[in-house]
């Protein structure tokens, strides 16, 4: 018998589109202010499909960082490094943990994009050498150092490369390590900076770029919008976060992964819709609902108590077709005749989709919705698509319905790599392990 | 000052975003807050500047700014460039 830690946040951090504090990404998200707006394309030729994407603003490095630490990182370790401050700083827990000890998990999945697409643009063009910079500008994991030598923290530190599923991952890996007290807090999320002229025409090439702007289950999607950004949590036991009376934004209750073992670019419903089974599987066993509705033999079954209990989905929602649609498909699978009664949104209208961090971006909208009660629509959508049979919220937020504690964060990524985190909004009730 | 050494100050303050009046011949890479990581980058920036290649047991005796400005110095006059990089 193993004891499990329950785990909760206790600190949030960000650098996005719509804001570079959490306090400026709480007031855009609530209001349903985009961070998408048009960009000069002039350098492009020939010019691109889309003319939109979602830009990190007011970023200023040399306000956060030294310049040897500019010198050799991209803007996304940039980004991550603030962000990651930010969680550290508001949360108070390298105080109160032993930082030699903790862990850092990332997410991260293009690395520095702009220092590769610069060396090799030197070398192709006029066989240029390539400066040694270049070496640590491009690691992905870069941002995950770097955090780790700004803050101290010398434990376990790592950082996933899962496409658009990367930061979620990376948030579930280390919750597993705080619950199973491999480490004794962690600072994890993801961070990303992909918007360079390769990537953006490899994507335009891909042809599942909005020509006009994200509108994530909206009749008329057509297509996704790039961004970038960061968002980082510092997360730690309750018993810890109780007895030195931090504020608790949410616990992490369930943690679901799965892979459709299909398509390198065609998502299935059926792999999107374990990974939700599996994070309220996990979600049932760590709030102790009875044993005897959880299979023993299925990984990925849970209690009908346990679906009633979602209140919110932060969906993928790219805003393509073909996600949208088999997003739907899964939460319908996964959740039966609950599905069609849980209000659904998705961020991605307002912060784009930043890869890497993208799922930690959701999770931060996700984590902030229960902290408020309060559950952030989509901005941009003036008629959802009604075929989805799914309780969009479109217009304005909407409350959390009393009794429905638990949200969920899902990232479905290329190749289909699928991550679901299962958020629970803390309610104060007496400290307890879950023996299992 | 002379012209490369004037080049090789600027280059260090700008890679370390300090001004160069603070920067002389004796200045050493300690004082600077030059790691072995900053050198590698200045050794590059340097032979990109000056079209020269410095030599890897070279690279380990640098220690001031002095030891850089001498250097690029023996290396032209070893092998003087056809014309020099910008």
């Amino acid at each position: 018998m193993k004891i499990l830690k329950r785990v909760v946040v206790t600190g949030l951090g960000c650098i996005t589109p719509i804001g570079n504090t959490v306090e400026a990404f709480c007031e855009s998200l609530f209001a349903g202010r985009t961070g998408i707006a048009p960009f000069d394309s002039d350098e492009l030729a020939p010019p691109l499909r889309f003319k939109t994407i979602a830009q990190v603003k007011d970023f200023d490095a040399s306000q956060h960082l030294t310049s040897g630490v500019i010198g050799s990182t991209e803007s996304g370790s940039q980004f991550g490094i603030v962000a990651a401050r930010q969680a550290a700083a508001q949360s108070g827990l390298l105080a109160h943990h032993v930082p030699a000890a903790m862990a850092i998990v990332t997410g991260c999945a293009c690395g520095g994009r702009a220092a590769d697409e610069e060396a090799n643009r030197q070398l192709y063009t006029r066989s240029a050498r390539v400066p040694p910079m270049a070496i640590v500008r491009t690691m992905s994991s870069a941002g995950a150092s770097n955090i780790s030598i700004d803050l101290g923290i010398g434990g376990p530190v790592l950082n996933i490369a899962t496409a658009c599923a990367s930061g979620t991952h990376a948030i579930g890996l280390g919750f597993q390590m705080v619950r199973a007290g491999m480490a004794p807090a962690a600072i994890v999320g993801g961070y990303e900076a992909p918007l360079t002229p390769g990537f953006l025409r490899a994507w335009d090439s891909m042809r599942v770029v909005s020509p006009t702007s994200c509108r994530p289950f909206s009749a008329d999607r057509d297509g996704m919008t790039l961004g970038e950004g960061a968002a980082m949590f510092a997360i730690e036991p309750l018993d810890a976060a109780v007895a030195r009376g931090a504020h608790i934004y949410a616990e992490i209750v369930g943690f679901g992964m799965s892979a459709d073992a299909h398509h390198i670019t065609q998502p299935r419903a059926e792999g999107a819709a374990q990974a939700i089974r599996r994070a309220l599987a996990d979600t049932a066993n760590n709030l102790g609902a009875p044993s005897q509705a959880v299979s023993s033999t299925e990984v990925g079954s849970f209690p009908p108590s346990i679906a009633d209990r979602v209140g919110y989905i932060n969906a993928h929602g790219t805003g393509t077709q073909t996600n949208d649609a088999v997003e739907a498909a899964a939460i319908h699978q996964a959740l039966g005749d609950f599905a069609p009664r849980i209000p659904v949104s998705a961020t991605k209208s307002l912060t784009g989709h930043s890869i890497g961090a993208t799922g930690a971006i959701e999770a931060l909208a996700t984590v902030l919705a229960l902290d408020r009660s309060s559950l952030p629509h989509i901005a941009g959508v003036t008629e959802f698509d009604r075929t989805l049979n799914l309780d969009i919220i479109t217009g304005a937020p909407r409350p959390l319905e009393s009794g429905k504690d638990i949200a969920l964060s899902n990232s479905l990524a290329f190749g289909g790599l699928n991550a679901v985190l299962a958020f629970r909004r803390y309610d104060g009730r007496p400290l307890y392990d879950v023996a299992r | 000052m002379d012209d490369i050494e004037s080049r090789c100050i600027a280059l260090i303050a700008k890679s370390k975003n300090i001004p160069a009046s603070g920067i002389r011949m004796d200045s050493t890479f300690d004082e600077l807050q030059i790691d072995s990581l900053d050198k590698i980058n200045l050794s590059f920036e340097v032979e990109e500047m000056f079209s020269i290649e410095i030599p890897d047991d070279s690279l380990n005796s640098l220690k001031t700014v002095g030891d850089v400005v001498r250097g690029v110095e023996r290396l032209r006059a070893a092998a003087p460039p056809k014309a020099a990089a910008s």
